[in-house]
Protein backbone atom coordinates (compact mmCIF):
# COMPACT_ATOMS: atom_id res chain seq x y z
CA UNK A 1 0.00 0.00 0.00
CA UNK A 2 2.71 2.37 1.01
CA UNK A 3 4.73 1.25 -2.00
CA UNK A 4 1.81 1.90 -4.35
CA UNK A 5 1.25 5.36 -2.96
CA UNK A 6 4.94 6.18 -3.15
CA UNK A 7 5.16 5.09 -6.75
CA UNK A 8 2.03 7.10 -7.61
CA UNK A 9 3.59 10.17 -6.03
CA UNK A 10 6.69 9.39 -7.95
CA UNK A 11 4.76 9.19 -11.21
CA UNK A 12 2.91 12.46 -10.52
CA UNK A 13 6.16 14.15 -9.86
CA UNK A 14 7.53 12.81 -13.11
CA UNK A 15 4.53 14.15 -15.03
CA UNK A 16 4.83 17.56 -13.39
CA UNK A 17 8.48 17.66 -14.31
CA UNK A 18 7.76 16.84 -17.93
CA UNK A 19 5.01 19.50 -18.10
CA UNK A 20 7.22 22.17 -16.56
CA UNK A 21 10.14 21.29 -18.75
CA UNK A 22 8.06 21.41 -21.93
CA UNK A 23 6.63 24.79 -20.90
CA UNK A 24 10.11 26.15 -20.35
CA UNK A 25 11.36 24.66 -23.58
CA UNK A 26 8.42 26.17 -25.48
CA UNK A 27 9.14 29.55 -23.95
CA UNK A 28 12.81 29.39 -24.85
CA UNK A 29 11.95 28.33 -28.40
CA UNK A 30 9.45 31.17 -28.75
CA UNK A 31 12.00 33.71 -27.57
CA UNK A 32 14.64 32.28 -29.87
CA UNK A 33 12.22 32.44 -32.79
CA UNK A 34 11.39 36.09 -32.09
CA UNK A 35 15.05 37.01 -31.77
CA UNK A 36 15.92 35.05 -34.91
CA UNK A 37 13.08 36.66 -36.84
CA UNK A 38 14.15 40.15 -35.77
CA UNK A 39 17.82 39.46 -36.47
CA UNK A 40 16.99 38.03 -39.90
CA UNK A 41 14.69 40.84 -40.98
CA UNK A 42 16.60 43.50 -39.11
CA UNK A 43 19.80 42.85 -41.04
CA UNK A 44 18.11 42.09 -44.37
CA UNK A 45 18.45 45.72 -45.42
CA UNK A 46 22.19 45.23 -45.47
CA UNK A 47 22.63 41.79 -47.00
CA UNK A 48 19.38 41.68 -49.01
CA UNK A 49 19.06 45.22 -50.29
CA UNK A 50 22.79 45.96 -50.08
CA UNK A 51 22.20 49.18 -48.22
CA UNK A 52 25.33 50.35 -46.39
CA UNK A 53 25.09 49.92 -42.60
CA UNK A 54 27.10 53.12 -42.22
CA UNK A 55 24.61 55.05 -44.32
CA UNK A 56 21.80 53.58 -42.22
CA UNK A 57 23.45 54.53 -38.93
CA UNK A 58 24.90 57.90 -39.86
CA UNK A 59 22.87 59.04 -42.88
CA UNK A 60 20.20 61.68 -42.31
CA UNK A 61 18.45 61.23 -45.63
CA UNK A 62 15.17 59.42 -44.96
CA UNK A 63 12.82 58.74 -47.83
CA UNK A 64 11.23 55.35 -47.46
CA UNK A 65 9.74 55.20 -50.95
CA UNK A 66 12.74 56.88 -52.56
CA UNK A 67 15.25 54.31 -51.34
CA UNK A 68 16.96 56.52 -48.73
CA UNK A 69 17.17 54.87 -45.35
CA UNK A 70 19.42 57.10 -43.26
CA UNK A 71 18.12 56.59 -39.69
CA UNK A 72 20.53 58.96 -37.94
CA UNK A 73 17.82 61.52 -37.23
CA UNK A 74 15.74 58.93 -35.40
CA UNK A 75 18.71 57.52 -33.56
CA UNK A 76 19.72 61.03 -32.50
CA UNK A 77 16.12 61.87 -31.54
CA UNK A 78 15.87 58.75 -29.38
CA UNK A 79 19.23 59.38 -27.75
CA UNK A 80 18.59 63.06 -27.03
CA UNK A 81 15.09 62.47 -25.66
CA UNK A 82 16.37 59.60 -23.50
CA UNK A 83 19.39 61.60 -22.40
CA UNK A 84 17.13 64.45 -21.29
CA UNK A 85 14.85 62.04 -19.48
CA UNK A 86 17.81 60.66 -17.56
CA UNK A 87 19.38 64.07 -16.98
CA UNK A 88 16.15 65.25 -15.37
CA UNK A 89 14.59 62.06 -14.04
CA UNK A 90 17.79 60.38 -12.83
CA UNK A 91 19.01 62.90 -10.23
CA UNK A 92 15.46 63.89 -9.30
CA UNK A 93 14.39 60.28 -8.87
CA UNK A 94 17.44 59.40 -6.77
CA UNK A 95 16.92 62.54 -4.67
CA UNK A 96 13.28 61.63 -4.01
CA UNK A 97 14.37 58.05 -3.26
CA UNK A 98 16.84 59.43 -0.71
CA UNK A 99 14.08 61.55 0.77
CA UNK A 100 11.70 58.63 1.24
CA UNK A 101 14.38 56.26 2.50
CA UNK A 102 16.41 58.55 4.76
CA UNK A 103 14.58 61.75 5.59
CA UNK A 104 10.81 61.34 5.47
CA UNK A 105 9.05 60.25 8.65
CA UNK A 106 8.16 56.60 8.46
CA UNK A 107 4.42 57.32 8.16
CA UNK A 108 4.93 59.56 5.13
CA UNK A 109 7.22 57.03 3.48
CA UNK A 110 4.83 54.11 3.94
CA UNK A 111 1.95 56.20 2.61
CA UNK A 112 3.76 57.37 -0.50
CA UNK A 113 5.42 54.14 -1.52
CA UNK A 114 2.23 52.51 -2.88
CA UNK A 115 1.28 55.78 -4.59
CA UNK A 116 4.57 55.76 -6.45
CA UNK A 117 4.15 52.15 -7.42
CA UNK A 118 0.74 52.99 -8.90
CA UNK A 119 2.43 55.62 -11.06
CA UNK A 120 4.64 52.91 -12.59
CA UNK A 121 1.55 51.20 -13.91
CA UNK A 122 -0.15 54.19 -15.59
CA UNK A 123 -0.43 53.48 -19.34
CA UNK A 124 1.93 55.55 -21.43
CA UNK A 125 -0.87 56.99 -23.55
CA UNK A 126 -2.06 58.78 -20.41
CA UNK A 127 1.32 60.41 -19.92
CA UNK A 128 1.44 61.34 -23.61
CA UNK A 129 -2.06 62.74 -23.52
CA UNK A 130 -1.28 64.86 -20.45
CA UNK A 131 1.90 66.05 -22.14
CA UNK A 132 0.03 66.99 -25.25
CA UNK A 133 -2.75 68.89 -23.49
CA UNK A 134 -0.76 70.54 -20.68
CA UNK A 135 2.96 70.56 -21.42
CA UNK A 136 3.03 71.28 -25.16
CA UNK A 137 0.85 74.42 -24.93
CA UNK A 138 2.85 75.54 -21.88
CA UNK A 139 6.12 75.26 -23.78
CA UNK A 140 4.61 77.14 -26.72
CA UNK A 141 3.55 79.95 -24.40
CA UNK A 142 6.79 80.16 -22.45
CA UNK A 143 9.04 80.19 -25.52
CA UNK A 144 6.63 82.12 -27.80
CA UNK A 145 6.41 79.34 -30.34
CA UNK A 146 3.56 78.41 -32.68
CA UNK A 147 3.95 74.80 -31.53
CA UNK A 148 5.34 73.41 -28.29
CA UNK A 149 5.96 69.87 -29.41
CA UNK A 150 9.52 68.69 -29.75
CA UNK A 151 12.42 67.25 -27.83
CA UNK A 152 11.92 69.36 -24.72
CA UNK A 153 8.34 68.15 -24.34
CA UNK A 154 9.37 64.55 -25.02
CA UNK A 155 12.28 64.75 -22.58
CA UNK A 156 10.08 66.12 -19.82
CA UNK A 157 7.29 63.59 -20.40
CA UNK A 158 9.83 60.75 -20.43
CA UNK A 159 11.54 62.01 -17.30
CA UNK A 160 8.19 61.99 -15.48
CA UNK A 161 7.47 58.52 -16.81
CA UNK A 162 10.75 57.08 -15.55
CA UNK A 163 10.60 58.88 -12.19
CA UNK A 164 8.50 56.27 -10.37
CA UNK A 165 10.87 53.49 -11.48
CA UNK A 166 13.97 55.41 -10.46
CA UNK A 167 12.46 56.56 -7.15
CA UNK A 168 11.19 53.17 -6.15
CA UNK A 169 14.32 51.22 -7.07
CA UNK A 170 16.80 53.69 -5.62
CA UNK A 171 14.76 53.83 -2.42
CA UNK A 172 14.93 50.03 -2.25
CA UNK A 173 18.67 50.14 -2.88
CA UNK A 174 19.15 52.58 0.01
CA UNK A 175 16.90 50.68 2.38
CA UNK A 176 19.01 47.54 2.17
CA UNK A 177 22.13 49.44 3.28
CA UNK A 178 22.62 48.14 6.83
CA UNK A 179 21.68 50.52 9.61
CA UNK A 180 25.06 49.86 11.24
CA UNK A 181 26.68 51.98 8.51
CA UNK A 182 24.36 54.90 9.27
CA UNK A 183 25.20 54.60 12.96
CA UNK A 184 28.91 54.15 12.29
CA UNK A 185 29.00 57.29 10.22
CA UNK A 186 26.97 59.31 12.72
CA UNK A 187 29.20 58.09 15.56
CA UNK A 188 32.18 59.67 13.79
CA UNK A 189 30.49 63.05 13.86
CA UNK A 190 29.05 63.00 10.36
CA UNK A 191 25.90 64.98 9.62
CA UNK A 192 22.95 63.23 8.07
CA UNK A 193 23.83 64.81 4.73
CA UNK A 194 27.45 63.61 4.93
CA UNK A 195 26.26 60.13 5.81
CA UNK A 196 23.95 60.11 2.80
CA UNK A 197 26.46 61.42 0.27
CA UNK A 198 29.62 59.74 1.54
CA UNK A 199 28.40 56.39 2.82
CA UNK A 200 24.85 55.54 1.80
CA UNK A 201 24.84 56.58 -1.87
CA UNK A 202 28.21 54.90 -2.57
CA UNK A 203 27.05 51.77 -0.75
CA UNK A 204 23.87 51.70 -2.78
CA UNK A 205 25.58 52.70 -6.02
CA UNK A 206 25.05 49.45 -7.89
CA UNK A 207 21.37 49.36 -6.99
CA UNK A 208 21.01 53.00 -8.00
CA UNK A 209 22.82 52.27 -11.26
CA UNK A 210 20.27 49.55 -11.94
CA UNK A 211 17.45 52.02 -11.17
CA UNK A 212 18.84 54.53 -13.67
CA UNK A 213 19.57 51.94 -16.36
CA UNK A 214 16.02 50.59 -16.10
CA UNK A 215 14.91 54.22 -16.49
CA UNK A 216 16.99 54.47 -19.67
CA UNK A 217 15.49 51.23 -20.96
CA UNK A 218 11.99 52.47 -20.33
CA UNK A 219 12.69 55.86 -21.92
CA UNK A 220 14.35 54.57 -25.07
CA UNK A 221 11.63 52.01 -25.67
CA UNK A 222 8.75 54.37 -25.01
CA UNK A 223 6.66 54.88 -28.12
CA UNK A 224 3.20 56.30 -27.72
CA UNK A 225 3.91 59.11 -25.28
CA UNK A 226 6.91 60.19 -27.35
CA UNK A 227 4.99 60.08 -30.57
CA UNK A 228 2.27 62.31 -29.14
CA UNK A 229 4.56 65.16 -28.08
CA UNK A 230 7.70 64.90 -30.24
CA UNK A 231 6.30 66.49 -33.41
CA UNK A 232 7.59 63.64 -35.58
CA UNK A 233 9.77 65.45 -38.08
CA UNK A 234 12.74 63.58 -39.52
CA UNK A 235 15.25 66.33 -38.87
CA UNK A 236 18.42 66.23 -36.81
CA UNK A 237 17.89 67.59 -33.29
CA UNK A 238 19.65 70.95 -33.43
CA UNK A 239 17.36 72.57 -30.89
CA UNK A 240 15.42 71.13 -27.99
CA UNK A 241 12.47 73.27 -29.01
CA UNK A 242 12.21 71.82 -32.48
CA UNK A 243 10.19 68.76 -33.42
CA UNK A 244 12.12 65.55 -33.96
CA UNK A 245 11.47 61.85 -34.40
CA UNK A 246 12.55 58.81 -32.46
CA UNK A 247 13.22 55.22 -33.54
CA UNK A 248 10.10 53.98 -31.82
CA UNK A 249 7.75 56.68 -33.02
CA UNK A 250 9.01 56.47 -36.60
CA UNK A 251 8.45 52.71 -36.75
CA UNK A 252 4.85 53.22 -35.66
CA UNK A 253 4.31 56.07 -38.13
CA UNK A 254 5.67 54.17 -41.14
CA UNK A 255 4.89 50.54 -40.57
CA UNK A 256 1.47 50.73 -42.20
CA UNK A 257 2.78 52.41 -45.32
CA UNK A 258 5.90 50.38 -46.00
CA UNK A 259 5.15 47.54 -48.46
CA UNK A 260 6.12 44.04 -47.37
CA UNK A 261 9.46 42.91 -48.72
CA UNK A 262 10.54 46.44 -49.58
CA UNK A 263 13.77 48.08 -48.48
CA UNK A 264 11.54 50.53 -46.61
CA UNK A 265 10.10 47.72 -44.49
CA UNK A 266 13.54 46.24 -43.97
CA UNK A 267 14.84 49.60 -42.78
CA UNK A 268 12.06 49.70 -40.17
CA UNK A 269 13.04 46.18 -39.11
CA UNK A 270 16.63 47.33 -38.81
CA UNK A 271 15.46 50.13 -36.51
CA UNK A 272 13.53 47.65 -34.38
CA UNK A 273 16.56 45.37 -34.27
CA UNK A 274 18.70 48.30 -33.19
CA UNK A 275 16.29 48.99 -30.31
CA UNK A 276 16.55 45.34 -29.32
CA UNK A 277 20.34 45.52 -29.34
CA UNK A 278 20.26 48.66 -27.20
CA UNK A 279 18.00 47.08 -24.60
CA UNK A 280 20.11 43.93 -24.59
CA UNK A 281 23.15 46.14 -23.99
CA UNK A 282 21.34 47.81 -21.09
CA UNK A 283 20.47 44.46 -19.54
CA UNK A 284 24.13 43.50 -19.82
CA UNK A 285 25.01 46.70 -17.97
CA UNK A 286 22.54 45.84 -15.21
CA UNK A 287 24.12 42.41 -14.86
CA UNK A 288 27.53 44.05 -14.57
CA UNK A 289 26.26 46.47 -11.94
CA UNK A 290 24.73 43.66 -9.92
CA UNK A 291 27.86 41.52 -10.23
CA UNK A 292 29.94 44.38 -8.85
CA UNK A 293 27.79 44.38 -5.73
CA UNK A 294 28.93 40.90 -4.66
CA UNK B 1 40.50 55.58 51.51
CA UNK B 2 38.60 54.82 48.33
CA UNK B 3 35.37 53.14 49.25
CA UNK B 4 32.98 51.46 46.89
CA UNK B 5 30.60 54.33 46.32
CA UNK B 6 28.42 55.68 43.53
CA UNK B 7 30.74 58.49 42.56
CA UNK B 8 34.36 58.02 41.58
CA UNK B 9 37.19 59.01 43.90
CA UNK B 10 37.07 62.74 44.60
CA UNK B 11 40.63 63.37 43.43
CA UNK B 12 39.70 62.43 39.88
CA UNK B 13 38.17 64.99 37.55
CA UNK B 14 34.89 63.87 36.01
CA UNK B 15 34.93 63.70 32.23
CA UNK B 16 31.27 62.76 31.97
CA UNK B 17 28.52 62.95 34.50
CA UNK B 18 25.14 61.30 34.12
CA UNK B 19 22.32 62.51 36.34
CA UNK B 20 18.84 61.04 36.72
CA UNK B 21 18.90 59.48 33.30
CA UNK B 22 15.62 57.99 32.08
CA UNK B 23 15.42 56.33 28.68
CA UNK B 24 12.22 55.22 26.99
CA UNK B 25 11.45 53.19 23.88
CA UNK B 26 7.91 54.37 23.19
CA UNK B 27 6.20 53.78 26.52
CA UNK B 28 8.70 51.16 27.73
CA UNK B 29 11.18 52.56 30.21
CA UNK B 30 14.52 50.85 29.55
CA UNK B 31 16.62 52.93 31.97
CA UNK B 32 15.48 54.34 35.30
CA UNK B 33 17.12 57.20 37.14
CA UNK B 34 20.72 56.29 36.40
CA UNK B 35 23.51 58.33 38.00
CA UNK B 36 27.16 57.89 37.11
CA UNK B 37 30.39 59.87 37.10
CA UNK B 38 33.11 58.85 34.71
CA UNK B 39 36.60 60.08 35.62
CA UNK B 40 38.90 61.44 32.95
CA UNK B 41 41.38 59.05 31.30
CA UNK B 42 40.15 55.92 32.98
CA UNK B 43 38.28 52.86 31.79
CA UNK B 44 34.73 52.42 33.03
CA UNK B 45 33.18 48.99 32.45
CA UNK B 46 29.42 48.48 32.26
CA UNK B 47 28.33 44.98 33.19
CA UNK B 48 25.03 43.23 33.79
CA UNK B 49 22.84 40.47 32.37
CA UNK B 50 21.54 40.58 28.83
CA UNK B 51 18.70 43.05 28.30
CA UNK B 52 19.44 45.07 31.44
CA UNK B 53 20.00 48.25 29.40
CA UNK B 54 23.79 48.56 29.04
CA UNK B 55 23.63 49.39 25.33
CA UNK B 56 20.66 51.64 25.94
CA UNK B 57 22.65 53.54 28.56
CA UNK B 58 25.79 53.74 26.43
CA UNK B 59 23.95 55.05 23.38
CA UNK B 60 22.57 57.91 25.45
CA UNK B 61 26.10 59.16 26.07
CA UNK B 62 26.75 60.25 22.47
CA UNK B 63 23.13 60.98 21.54
CA UNK B 64 22.88 57.88 19.40
CA UNK B 65 19.23 57.56 20.41
CA UNK B 66 18.55 60.60 18.25
CA UNK B 67 18.72 58.13 15.34
CA UNK B 68 16.28 55.62 16.82
CA UNK B 69 12.64 56.45 16.10
CA UNK B 70 10.60 56.30 19.30
CA UNK B 71 13.55 56.51 21.69
CA UNK B 72 13.42 59.31 24.28
CA UNK B 73 16.09 60.41 26.73
CA UNK B 74 15.41 62.47 29.87
CA UNK B 75 17.82 63.68 32.51
CA UNK B 76 21.23 65.20 32.27
CA UNK B 77 24.42 64.01 30.58
CA UNK B 78 27.38 66.35 30.80
CA UNK B 79 30.72 66.35 29.05
CA UNK B 80 33.22 68.58 30.84
CA UNK B 81 30.30 70.08 32.71
CA UNK B 82 28.26 70.95 29.61
CA UNK B 83 24.90 69.26 29.10
CA UNK B 84 25.09 67.45 25.75
CA UNK B 85 21.29 67.43 25.52
CA UNK B 86 20.97 71.19 25.89
CA UNK B 87 19.00 72.72 22.99
CA UNK B 88 21.97 74.82 21.94
CA UNK B 89 24.20 71.77 21.50
CA UNK B 90 24.63 70.20 18.05
CA UNK B 91 24.54 66.40 18.38
CA UNK B 92 27.05 66.17 15.54
CA UNK B 93 29.70 67.96 17.63
CA UNK B 94 28.86 65.72 20.57
CA UNK B 95 29.56 62.64 18.43
CA UNK B 96 32.74 64.22 17.16
CA UNK B 97 34.01 64.48 20.74
CA UNK B 98 32.54 61.19 21.95
CA UNK B 99 33.35 58.36 19.55
CA UNK B 100 31.69 54.96 19.49
CA UNK B 101 32.76 51.44 18.57
CA UNK B 102 29.94 49.00 17.98
CA UNK B 103 29.42 45.39 18.91
CA UNK B 104 29.70 44.20 15.33
CA UNK B 105 32.47 45.66 13.20
CA UNK B 106 30.83 48.04 10.73
CA UNK B 107 33.49 49.17 8.25
CA UNK B 108 32.22 51.19 5.32
CA UNK B 109 32.40 49.45 1.94
CA UNK B 110 35.42 51.55 1.05
CA UNK B 111 39.17 51.04 1.14
CA UNK B 112 41.00 50.60 4.44
CA UNK B 113 42.53 54.05 4.00
CA UNK B 114 39.19 55.72 3.22
CA UNK B 115 37.67 54.11 6.30
CA UNK B 116 40.34 55.48 8.61
CA UNK B 117 40.34 59.01 7.25
CA UNK B 118 36.56 59.20 6.85
CA UNK B 119 36.01 61.25 10.00
CA UNK B 120 39.07 63.42 9.51
CA UNK B 121 37.92 64.27 5.99
CA UNK B 122 34.45 65.11 7.20
CA UNK B 123 35.90 67.44 9.78
CA UNK B 124 37.71 69.38 7.11
CA UNK B 125 41.14 67.79 6.65
CA UNK B 126 41.94 67.82 2.93
CA UNK B 127 45.73 67.73 2.80
CA UNK B 128 46.69 64.27 1.43
CA UNK B 129 49.94 64.25 3.40
CA UNK B 130 48.17 65.03 6.65
CA UNK B 131 45.55 62.40 5.90
CA UNK B 132 48.24 59.80 5.28
CA UNK B 133 49.83 60.73 8.62
CA UNK B 134 46.51 60.50 10.41
CA UNK B 135 45.86 57.09 8.84
CA UNK B 136 49.24 55.71 9.90
CA UNK B 137 49.04 57.12 13.40
CA UNK B 138 45.54 55.82 14.00
CA UNK B 139 46.25 52.39 12.52
CA UNK B 140 49.39 52.12 14.66
CA UNK B 141 47.44 53.12 17.75
CA UNK B 142 44.87 50.46 16.93
CA UNK B 143 47.63 47.85 16.49
CA UNK B 144 46.65 47.25 12.89
CA UNK B 145 49.30 49.14 10.94
CA UNK B 146 51.73 46.26 10.41
CA UNK B 147 49.00 44.01 9.10
CA UNK B 148 47.54 46.43 6.56
CA UNK B 149 50.27 48.91 5.64
CA UNK B 150 50.83 47.24 2.26
CA UNK B 151 47.20 47.11 1.28
CA UNK B 152 45.65 50.37 2.39
CA UNK B 153 43.77 50.71 -0.87
CA UNK B 154 42.15 47.28 -0.58
CA UNK B 155 38.55 47.01 0.52
CA UNK B 156 38.04 47.02 4.27
CA UNK B 157 35.49 44.26 3.81
CA UNK B 158 38.32 41.83 2.91
CA UNK B 159 39.77 42.09 6.42
CA UNK B 160 39.06 39.48 9.11
CA UNK B 161 36.49 40.29 11.79
CA UNK B 162 39.15 41.16 14.35
CA UNK B 163 41.00 43.37 11.89
CA UNK B 164 37.75 45.05 10.92
CA UNK B 165 37.03 45.82 14.57
CA UNK B 166 40.50 47.30 15.07
CA UNK B 167 39.93 49.29 11.88
CA UNK B 168 36.72 50.63 13.39
CA UNK B 169 38.69 51.62 16.50
CA UNK B 170 41.34 53.29 14.31
CA UNK B 171 38.55 55.11 12.51
CA UNK B 172 37.34 56.52 15.82
CA UNK B 173 40.86 57.44 16.97
CA UNK B 174 41.42 59.35 13.72
CA UNK B 175 38.82 61.93 14.67
CA UNK B 176 40.59 62.44 18.02
CA UNK B 177 37.60 62.21 20.31
CA UNK B 178 37.91 62.73 24.05
CA UNK B 179 35.71 59.84 25.10
CA UNK B 180 35.40 56.45 23.41
CA UNK B 181 32.29 54.37 23.95
CA UNK B 182 32.58 50.66 23.18
CA UNK B 183 29.65 48.26 23.09
CA UNK B 184 31.05 44.76 23.55
CA UNK B 185 33.75 45.43 20.98
CA UNK B 186 35.21 41.94 21.30
CA UNK B 187 32.05 39.87 21.42
CA UNK B 188 32.31 38.75 17.80
CA UNK B 189 36.04 38.02 18.00
CA UNK B 190 38.26 35.05 18.79
CA UNK B 191 40.51 35.04 21.90
CA UNK B 192 43.60 36.31 20.07
CA UNK B 193 41.79 39.24 18.49
CA UNK B 194 40.09 39.87 21.83
CA UNK B 195 43.36 40.09 23.70
CA UNK B 196 44.71 42.50 21.08
CA UNK B 197 41.71 44.73 21.63
CA UNK B 198 42.09 44.48 25.40
CA UNK B 199 45.76 45.48 25.20
CA UNK B 200 44.71 48.35 23.01
CA UNK B 201 42.17 49.60 25.54
CA UNK B 202 44.92 49.61 28.15
CA UNK B 203 46.90 51.90 25.86
CA UNK B 204 43.96 54.10 25.05
CA UNK B 205 43.28 55.24 28.59
CA UNK B 206 46.45 57.27 28.58
CA UNK B 207 44.81 59.68 26.16
CA UNK B 208 41.13 58.87 26.28
CA UNK B 209 38.27 58.20 28.62
CA UNK B 210 36.87 54.79 27.74
CA UNK B 211 33.41 53.51 28.63
CA UNK B 212 33.01 49.89 27.66
CA UNK B 213 30.12 47.43 27.82
CA UNK B 214 31.25 43.88 28.33
CA UNK B 215 29.61 40.55 28.96
CA UNK B 216 32.77 39.04 30.29
CA UNK B 217 33.55 39.73 33.90
CA UNK B 218 37.14 38.62 33.47
CA UNK B 219 37.42 41.17 30.74
CA UNK B 220 35.99 43.90 32.95
CA UNK B 221 38.44 42.87 35.67
CA UNK B 222 41.38 42.91 33.27
CA UNK B 223 40.83 46.20 31.55
CA UNK B 224 38.77 48.55 33.67
CA UNK B 225 39.48 50.89 36.56
CA UNK B 226 35.84 51.28 37.49
CA UNK B 227 32.86 49.04 37.01
CA UNK B 228 29.14 49.74 37.11
CA UNK B 229 26.59 47.00 37.44
CA UNK B 230 23.20 47.24 35.72
CA UNK B 231 20.12 45.15 36.36
CA UNK B 232 16.66 45.42 34.80
CA UNK B 233 17.07 48.99 33.61
CA UNK B 234 18.69 50.23 36.78
CA UNK B 235 22.24 51.13 37.63
CA UNK B 236 22.69 49.18 40.85
CA UNK B 237 26.23 49.90 41.92
CA UNK B 238 29.40 51.68 40.86
CA UNK B 239 32.86 51.33 42.31
CA UNK B 240 36.46 50.62 41.56
CA UNK B 241 36.69 47.38 39.66
CA UNK B 242 38.51 45.62 42.48
CA UNK B 243 35.84 46.66 44.99
CA UNK B 244 33.00 45.55 42.75
CA UNK B 245 34.56 42.16 42.23
CA UNK B 246 35.86 41.58 45.75
CA UNK B 247 33.51 43.48 48.06
CA UNK B 248 30.28 44.41 46.31
CA UNK B 249 27.98 46.33 48.61
CA UNK B 250 24.73 45.37 46.98
CA UNK B 251 23.40 41.84 47.35
CA UNK B 252 22.30 41.81 43.69
CA UNK B 253 25.79 42.70 42.49
CA UNK B 254 27.22 39.95 44.62
CA UNK B 255 24.67 37.45 43.28
CA UNK B 256 25.52 38.36 39.71
CA UNK B 257 29.25 38.13 40.23
CA UNK B 258 29.24 34.95 42.26
CA UNK B 259 26.44 33.43 40.19
CA UNK B 260 28.76 33.24 37.26
CA UNK B 261 31.96 32.34 39.01
CA UNK B 262 31.05 31.08 42.50
N1 LIG C 1 15.11 49.97 19.70
C1 LIG C 1 14.45 49.43 20.74
N2 LIG C 1 13.11 49.49 20.80
C2 LIG C 1 12.44 48.95 21.84
N3 LIG C 1 13.02 48.33 22.86
C3 LIG C 1 14.35 48.23 22.87
C4 LIG C 1 15.14 48.76 21.80
N4 LIG C 1 16.45 48.51 22.07
C5 LIG C 1 16.45 47.85 23.24
N5 LIG C 1 15.20 47.68 23.73
C6 LIG C 1 14.85 47.03 24.99
O1 LIG C 1 15.49 47.72 26.03
C7 LIG C 1 15.99 46.82 26.99
C8 LIG C 1 17.48 47.01 27.17
O2 LIG C 1 18.13 46.65 25.97
P1 LIG C 1 19.68 46.81 25.75
O3 LIG C 1 19.96 46.49 24.34
O4 LIG C 1 20.10 48.13 26.23
O5 LIG C 1 20.24 45.67 26.70
P2 LIG C 1 21.75 45.22 26.92
O6 LIG C 1 22.01 45.30 28.36
O7 LIG C 1 22.64 45.95 25.99
O8 LIG C 1 21.66 43.68 26.51
P3 LIG C 1 22.78 42.78 25.79
O9 LIG C 1 23.78 42.49 26.85
O10 LIG C 1 22.03 41.57 25.38
O11 LIG C 1 23.33 43.56 24.65
C9 LIG C 1 15.62 45.42 26.50
O12 LIG C 1 14.46 45.01 27.17
C10 LIG C 1 15.35 45.61 25.05
O13 LIG C 1 14.38 44.68 24.60
MG1 LIG D 1 23.84 45.41 24.30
Amino acid sequence: MVGVRASKAHRDEGIALVVLMSCSALFVIAIALILGFLAFNGTRLFWGDHYSPLKFLFGTDWDGFGGHYGAATFIAGSLVATGMAIAIGGPLGVAIGVFFSELAPKRVATAFKPAIEVLVGIPSVVYGWLGLTLLVPAIATVFHLPDGDGLLAAGIVLSIMILPTVISLSEDALRVVPNSLREGSAALGATRWETITKVLLPSASSGIAVAVILGVARAIGETLAVQLVLGNAAILPTSLLKPAAALTSEIVMDMGDAPDGSGFKHALFAMAFLLLLISMGLILLIRLALRRRT
Amino acid sequence: MIQSQPAAAPALADKMKIENLDIFYGTFQAMKRANLSVPDRHVMALIGPSGCGKSTFLRALNRMHDLTPGARVEGKVTLDGVDIYAPSIDPVTVRHRIGMVFQRPNPFPKSIFENVVYGAKIHGEKNPKRLAEIAEKSLRAAALWDEVKDRLSRSALDLSGGQQQRLCIARVLAVEPEVILMDEPASALDPIATSKIEDLIGELKRDYTVIIVTHSMQQAARISDFTSFFLLGELIEVGTTSDIFTRPRDKRTEDYITGRYG
